[in-house]
């Protein structure tokens, strides 16, 4: 009796999660539906977003996001790599340990804080080297990339660390050079767990809010240069959601949060299905 | 140049490039922690604990409301999270184990972990804010909640499937029921494992801003009414910071301190009692 109320209690729990994802899915669905009709296909591929005129195209915003962490990808993406080549062949014991305290140290940050240090550290000095407002997308690539970083490296180094020694030892017998040794045994070993870590950082940095909404500038504007101020997708809902005056607005901003959703569940996906599975079938 | 000589250069400039990225991400990231605890400690004082938020140009204005508030919203997400991501994570281990229907769960899960929380505060927003007209303390709460449970389940499910099969059969075979079994047996076993992972769902939601921002939005005043707006550090922490009143600013720097501390502490206890686990 009691057992049955116990499995019932847990398989009920077990199933809340999957009809919580399906539950958003519908909600944003159901509530973008009314920007949907109006604006169809224009919706993503305008970027007029004016409120007063009841006009909204997500465009500037979609490709903000892309853009910004596409950047912000293309700047961690090698340091990441760097690091953790440094940390899983190069490093002695001791610095491998001091290292990872410090990536757990800054897991442990909120992103509003790497926001806060970019708006008032960081964009003084871009600010001074490019000229301009020093908040765009530029600013937002880089705070993105650091973000990312710790994640990224511990993910990568991970991946790296899953190669037998008994490869690299065949390889160092036949007179390869440490490098030798990374670039054609670690990294073809390793290469679908380090691409599908970098995925899943995509996947997260895609979907980040607070770290760039400081340095973003919020402008509805498809950029002209990496300078220049512009939105993405979760900065827009973090400004405006709040002060949406109608139906439509709001409907529009659902939109968005759909189109972000159905983006990093895609990214996400792929990391884990694809390359993240292919490493576990492997060992 | 030899064809030894020029394997050798490359393999040098090679790790010197390694090197150097690690010191530039370490340069980085020692230029953040640097900053938070410069300005952080250098706004700390007694008052940030004594009074609440004021407008700016007063000597007495403090954290008070924030502070209560992100403690009874983290709590409140606790209470609602913690038990239905245990009792998930122990269908997945011990009902569901490889079925079909424990992977899909698993992988959707998974995949919730890293999804975007803000979009979490959006439907939130639609099914809770929206229906009670105003926003509060619960839909906070609930948002935090449903960022919280992936996690404490993912953690439960591996930490019980540790625990040793033979422990089971013992149990059943002294004729102990299976929830006996789980509760008194694979839970006990597993202690240190799922309150590491509590600690670690906490620590996760303790620092989200994206989701409070418009379920249990703000407030510069104390508060305990679990049905009005609630203060958040986070959240109080990004309005003072954009805010271009220097001493807002600063209790933001503050805020961002304290907030850390307590994040990193959860950390540190969490993967403590994992380890002092580990050596038994």
């Amino acid at each position: 009796m009691i057992d049955k109320i116990f499995l019932n209690m847990t398989r009920t729990s077990a199933l809340l999660i999957l009809f919580i994802v399906a539950w958003i899915f519908v909600v944003l669905f159901n509530q973008s539906t009314e920007a949907m009709q109006t604006f169809g296909l224009d919706f993503i591929t305008k970027d007029e977003w004016a409120p007063n005129l009841d006009k909204f195209g997500a465009y500037a915003a979609i490709f903000g996001s892309v853009a910004s962490t596409f950047l912000a990808m293309l700047l961690a993406i090698p340091i990441a790599i760097g690091v953790a080549i440094f940390l899983s062949e190069i490093a002695h014991d001791k610095i491998k340990g001091f290292f990872g305290v410090s990536v757990e140290l800054l897991a442990a940050i909120p992103s509003v804080i790497y926001g806060m240090w970019g708006l008032f550290f960081f964009v003084p000095i871009l600010r001074d080297m490019f000229g301009g407002m020093g908040i765009g997308l530029l600013a937002a690539g880089i705070v993105l990339a650091i973000m990312i970083l710790p994640f990224m490296a511990a993910v990568t180094r991970d991946a790296m660390n899953t190669t037998p020694d008994i490869l690299k030892e065949s390889a160092y017998a036949l007179g390869g050079t440490q490098w030798d040794v990374i670039k054609d045994v670690i990294i073809p070993y390793a290469k679908a767990g380090i691409i599908g870590s970098l995925i899943l950082a995509l996947g997260r940095a895609i979907g980040e809010t607070m770290a760039v909404t400081f340095v973003m500038g919020n402008v509805h504007h498809t950029p002209n240069s990496i300078m220049d101020p512009t939105t993405s997708i979760p900065v827009t809902l973090a400004n405006e959601f709040t002060e949406a005056d109608s139906s439509l607005y709001f409907s529009s901003l659902f939109g968005l949060a759909l189109t972000l959703l159905v983006m990093s569940f895609v990214v996400i996906a792929v990391a884990k299905f694809y390359f993240l599975r292919k490493v576990r079938k492997g060992q | 140049m030899t064809a030894v000589q020029k394997r050798i250069i490359i393999n040098r400039l090679a790790l010197a490039f390694s090197t150097l990225s690690a010191i530039i991400a370490l340069a980085f990231l020692f230029w953040i922690l640097g900053v938070l605890v410069m300005k952080g400690m250098s706004a700390l004082n007694w008052n940030i604990f004594i009074y609440e938020g004021s407008p700016p140009g007063y000597a007495e204005s403090g954290l008070k409301h924030a502070l209560v508030g992100q403690l009874i919203l983290v709590s409140l997400a606790t209470v609602i999270g913690v038990p239905l991501g245990i009792m998930a994570g122990t269908y997945l281990s011990e009902y569901g184990k490889n079925s079909k229907l424990a992977h899909t769960i698993r992988d959707i899960s998974d995949i919730m972990m890293s999804a975007p929380s803000i979009v979490i505060g959006a439907f939130v927003y639609a099914v809770v804010v929206m229906p009670m007209g105003h926003f509060s303390a619960w839909a906070g709460a609930i948002a935090l909640a449903i960022i919280m449970i992936p996690v404490i389940l993912r953690t439960t499910d591996d930490m019980l499937q540790l625990v040793p099969g033979t422990l089971r059969e013992a149990a059943f075979a002294l004729g102990a029921p299976k929830y006996k079994v789980i509760i008194d047996v694979v839970y006990r076993g597993a202690k240190a494992g799922i309150l590491t992972g509590v600690l670690l769902g906490i620590a996760r939601v303790g620092g989200e801003t994206a989701p409070l921002l418009f379920t249990s939005f703000n407030d510069n005043f104390f508060t305990t009414d679990l049905n009005e707006a609630m203060p958040s550090l986070t959240v109080t922490m990004f309005n003072y910071a954009i805010s271009p009143y220097d001493d807002w600013q600063q209790l933001g720097w503050a805020a961002a301190f304290i907030l850390s501390m307590f994040i990193l502490g959860l950390n540190i206890i969490g993967r403590l009692i994992l380890l002092a686990g580990k050596r038994k």
